[in-house]
């Protein structure tokens, strides 16, 4: 037994005190600055008052810290074990979410638990990159070329994506895919199946694109020429860019933005949040939160980097990678840069279930933070 | 050891890269976040202002004509009609086709609308169908999502119970062109029409009122979030005629099919009763634009149906002016009451040989008797004795060829000639132009409704002004009083020398005009004929039995007749002129017998007493200042 491995069995059972201060309080401080970016933004689409939306908001980001900082105190191991069942209960509310859950702009995500509304397929990001990274943990390099035990993780890869194409959510199902994409690919999966799945995707798109629902394929139309359409689906880009290029660099002041507090900026409180940031707070401002996004992304590519087990390696990448998908899609879809897909900024739009699934993974990921040196089965093959 | 080294090692270079792979991402934004709001910034920046504030105009419904006793004369209907604001569809042709799938639109429909949607801006709506029935706008109503920017309103439109017999008087009213939007934001909304003619046009600003104007702040979809600046609009205000639409009715018939026209005044303040035109027009065609067949129709008649004859035709008097010249002549001292001319038929001055219209003269007569019998040479000698100048002044002391200050546009004040016109002519003025002038020929242009007012004016002595108004917003106006008119200042004598004469012509045997003796029992009728050559007769036709019978209708000359009644408490007087209608006697002479007679059974002056406020209004709120003066 080398002292490396004597010191990670002496640390695998510290006290309370010792979590606490193995949590970065630096990486907290840096949620809080976010979720003040979302209070200040939706203190102005509330019309310049903390209703209806900012003062829910910071209550519920203040429920969400509490939540974090609790399951980052939790084992990792202990996670680990979770995450097989927490991917198969997120499949069965899937599953139930297509038969019972109720329609809300012509979609069936949501589902009523506990007095809230919750996307099934929110939690389903989480529970899929936890029960990823149980089945890659102890993958050695050589088992990752065995293209057998691939296939399972594929199949729990692809459940999930075709369950929510069908609520239709098009959006959050790419965002799915590229996250175990991601996994897959920081497990180790050779680079020429890598190639092989981008093939295969480039061929089956245009055939997967005709069983679109009509309003996906015109998102996707609207995407290539939003002026085609100004009042219908290209209506919410064109008016997102004349809020944005209204700001100009510095913006035209808090709580002055004319185009968000006019409603000419559709779902301004949600999706198209970071317009009204950038309409008050010019290029400048939104410069400022897309750093601030950047280091929360690259933070849990750190975290990542110092675990010293592949679960916890694996989660906090897939973790990290599931919120820079969330901000890349939201703000290039508010730029027009992408075809617009119900994707919320996390921790500064209005929404409920999505922030506290959010603070749920940041949870994780913290748990990740304090638990980085325990011993967590390394070294070995699955039997 | 080694394998988990291997499998750590592959973790950090792909994380590594997923992480600049992020970096790089995000950079892409940054950047594309910099050509949207700085570079593109301005355009965008302006598309946001249009985007917000929108100026809405909300129309004041026009006032109302009504006649002397609260009857409607020009009146607004409701009118349901579809309406396009071009600002909210993005393709106007598109919801037009769909429009006209549920109700047929006309090609030249389709042409109007889309010119107006270009003259207008964005925001003001358009008229694409007046007149809906239920039924096509429960059409409308339903497919209302396939029809982005159509909406249904209910506005007003302009309407014309008593249509062609008031049409001169009341005028019309027609669509604004562009020069008036300019100057009144207001016309631009759709269905809105100016005064064009009349009343209609005399009084436009009081009776359209001012459009009241909101700044409103809207959101993406027009829908308003707050108004930001309001300023009150002022309603249209009713206005209250003299007219009595029953006399008007009836003078009009009176006049047959002649092209003709009289007036008819209270002589004691100079309230318009009737004022009647005819061939007349219908007002209402003009609502929506005259077609060009119409307009040809009506420009190449001769018999002029646009033209208010009653206040812009012009004719020369001829014997009506004859107590214009006797009083002149009476003030001058050129003559006495009882002074005898001779006539022989004739008066030579010079060499020039005036003809008397009885070829035979009428011997020995005083004035009155001149004027019973209208002797020519009788007045050819006293405006020989008063001079020219004399004679202007009094028929301008008469209201004859001056402005009058009556409420209608167009009016023609005339021509009473002076020895300065002519010399600022660069002609001299002859003896042998006075003496013509003595019978009411020469360059005399007058309007039967000045020559109304020369007969008011000659049965009351009093200074009258000829007027349409008797209410504005139910405020009495001034004017309704026979002291509210200052006197003319003449000898009540040489008034009831004159006046005596009037009688005589028409209730004396022998006078020019026994045919327009009153039948009614107990009241008399004061009066005088005139029938003026269109064309000079020459001596050859005079030699050969000239009867004016013959000529071509418009050579014919006119005939025309004043008057008043009762003799001794006069209360109406009038002027008819028959255009092309021969001797005034005959042909003038009865129609304004049978108008005396109507207005004397009718009387709306003595009748009862038009109320002093009018009964019901549409302008509730209109100024409640006291209505009297």
């Amino acid at each position: 037994m080398s002292l490396l491995e004597r010191r990670l069995i002496r640390e695998t059972s510290f006290g309370l005190a010792g979590k606490l201060w193995r949590i970065s309080w630096t990486y907290v401080l840096l949620l809080c600055a976010l979720a003040g970016v979302g209070y200040a933004a939706l203190y102005s689409a509330g019309g310049g008052s903390s209703e209806p939306y900012a003062s829910h908001h910071i209550l519920r980001f203040a429920f969400g810290l509490v939540l974090m900082l609790s399951i980052a105190l939790v084992d990792i191991r202990f996670i680990a074990r979770l995450s097989w069942p927490a991917y198969a209960v997120s499949v069965t509310l899937l599953v139930l979410v297509l038969h019972m859950g109720h329609v809300g702009k012509g979609a069936q995500r949501w589902i009523d638990l506990a007095g809230m509304q919750w996307q099934p397929s929110e939690m389903m990001k989480i529970a899929l990159v936890m029960a990823l990274a149980s089945w890659f943990h102890k993958a050695s390099w050589e088992r990752m070329g065995n293209p057998l035990f691939l296939v399972p993780p594929a199949l729990a890869v692809a459940v999930p994506v075709v369950l929510i194409v069908k609520e239709p959510n098009l959006g959050t199902a790419v965002i799915v895919a590229a996250v175990g994409a991601a996994v897959f690919l920081a497990a180790g999966i050779r680079w020429w199946k890598v190639g092989l799945t981008a093939a295969v995707i480039g061929l089956v798109a245009p055939i997967a694109y005709g069983h679109l629902h009509d309003y996906q394929r015109a998102r996707i139309i609207t995407f290539l020429s939003p002026e085609s359409d100004p009042l219908g689906t290209g209506y919410n880009i064109i008016q997102s860019k004349i809020a944005l290029g209204s700001g100009g660099m510095w913006g035209q002041g808090f709580l002055q933005g004319t185009q968000g507090n006019l409603n000419f900026l559709p779902e301004k409180q949600t999706d198209f949040i970071f317009t009204m940031l950038g309409e008050e707070f010019g290029f400048v401002g939104g410069l400022a939160v897309l750093g601030l996004l950047a280091l929360i992304v690259l933070g849990a590519m750190g975290i990542a980097l110092r675990c010293r087990h592949q679960y916890g390696r694996l989660l906090a990448l897939g973790i990290g990678m599931n919120f820079f998908m969330y901000v890349f899609v939201n703000v290039a879809m508010v730029m027009g840069a992408i075809p617009v897909g119900g994707v919320p900024l996390p921790l500064v739009s209005h929404g409920g279930s999505a922030m506290i699934m959010v603070m749920v993974g940041f949870g994780l990921l913290m748990s990740v933070h304090v638990h980085r040196d325990v011993e967590f089965g390394e070294g070995r093959d699955n039997p | 050891m080694k394998r988990e080294l291997k499998r750590t090692g592959v973790f950090t270079r792909r994380a590594l890269l997923l992480a600049a792979g992020q970096l790089g991402a995000l950079g892409v934004l940054a950047t594309r976040l910099y050509q949207v709001q700085v570079i593109d910034g301005a355009r965008y920046a302006t598309l946001a202002k249009t985007n917000r504030i929108s100026e809405r105009l909300m129309a004041a419904p026009r006032g109302r004509l009504l006649d002397r006793f609260g009857v409607t004369l020009a009146g607004n209907r409701s009118n349901w009609r579809a309406l396009l604001v071009a600002e909210q569809t993005e393709n106007v042709d598109g919801t037009l086709d769909n429009f006209a799938r549920l109700v047929p639109l006309a090609d030249h429909e389709r042409v109007r609308i889309g010119r107006e949607v270009r003259r207008h801006r964005r925001f003001i709506p358009v008229v694409v169908r007046d007149f809906l029935d239920w039924e096509d706008m429960a059409r409308i109503e339903v497919n209302a999502p396939d029809l982005p920017g159509i909406l249904i309103d209910v506005g007003t439109t302009r309407e014309y119970p008593f249509d062609s017999i008031l049409a001169h008087v009341i005028g019309y009213v027609a669509p604004p062109n562009e020069e008036d939007v300019v100057e009144d934001p207001m016309l631009a909304l759709p269905g809105l029409r100016i005064g064009r003619a009349g009343v209609e046009k005399y009084y436009d600003l009081t009776l359209r009122g001012r459009a009241g104007v909101a700044q409103l702040e809207v959101n993406s979809v027009g829908r308003v979030v707050r108004e930001l600046d309001r300023q009150e609009g002022v309603q249209g205000q009713d206005i209250g005629l003299t007219i009595d639409s029953e006399l008007q009715k009836s003078v009009l018939a009176r006049l047959g099919d002649e092209s003709a026209s009289a007036v008819v005044m209270d002589c004691r303040n100079g309230e318009v009763l009737a004022m009647a035109t005819n061939p007349s027009f219908d007002p209402s065609l003009f609502n929506s634009g005259v077609s060009q067949a119409q307009w040809i129709e009506w420009t190449s008649n001769r018999r002029a149906p646009l033209i208010n004859k009653a206040a812009a035709g012009l004719y020369a008097p001829g014997s009506t002016f004859k107590m214009v010249v006797a009083l002149a002549g009476l003030a001058a001292h050129a003559i006495t009451q009882t002074e005898r001319l001779n006539c022989p038929g004739y008066l030579d001055i010079g060499d020039t040989r005036f003809h008397c219209w009885s070829k035979g003269g009428h011997g020995l007569l005083d004035l009155r008797g001149a004027l019973k019998n209208s002797c020519d040479v009788f007045f050819y000698e006293v405006a020989r004795r008063t001079g020219m100048d004399n004679i202007a002044a009094m028929a301008n002391r008469f209201g004859l060829g001056v402005k009058l200050d009556i409420e209608l546009p167009g009016v023609r004040q005339g021509l009473v000639p002076t020895r300065e016109w002519r010399m600022a002519q660069g002609k001299a003025w002859n003896i042998g132009d006075t003496i013509v002038h003595g019978i009411g020929q020469g360059f005399l242009q007058l309007t039967p409704l000045s020559l109304a007012v020369m007969a008011a004016r000659l049965a009351t002595g009093r200074a009258v002004q000829p007027h349409l108004t008797r209410t504005i917003g139910n405020v009495l106006q001034p004017g309704t009083r026979p002291e509210d008119w200052p006197s003319l200042d003449l000898p009540e004598r040489d008034l009831r020398a004159v006046r005596d004469g009037m009688w005589q012509v028409v209730n004396e045997p022998g006078g020019t005009a026994s045919i327009a003796r009153l039948t009614l029992a107990g009241v008399q009728l004061a009066g005088k004929t005139g029938s003026t050559q269109v064309r000079r007769v020459t001596r050859e036709q005079r030699e050969h039995g000239f009867k004016s019978e013959d000529l071509p209708w418009e050579f014919r000359p006119h005939a025309l007749f004043i008057a008043f009644a009762p003799y001794d408490v006069p209360r109406y007087a009038l002027s008819v002129v028959v255009e092309h209608g021969n001797a005034g006697a005959a042909t003038a002479g009865p129609v304004a017998r049978d108008i005396m007679t109507d207005a004397l059974t009718i009387d709306p002056v003595g009748r009862r007493e038009p109320p002093q406020r009018v009964a019901e209004s549409i302008t509730p709120g209109a100024p409640g200042r006291d209505g009297s003066r």
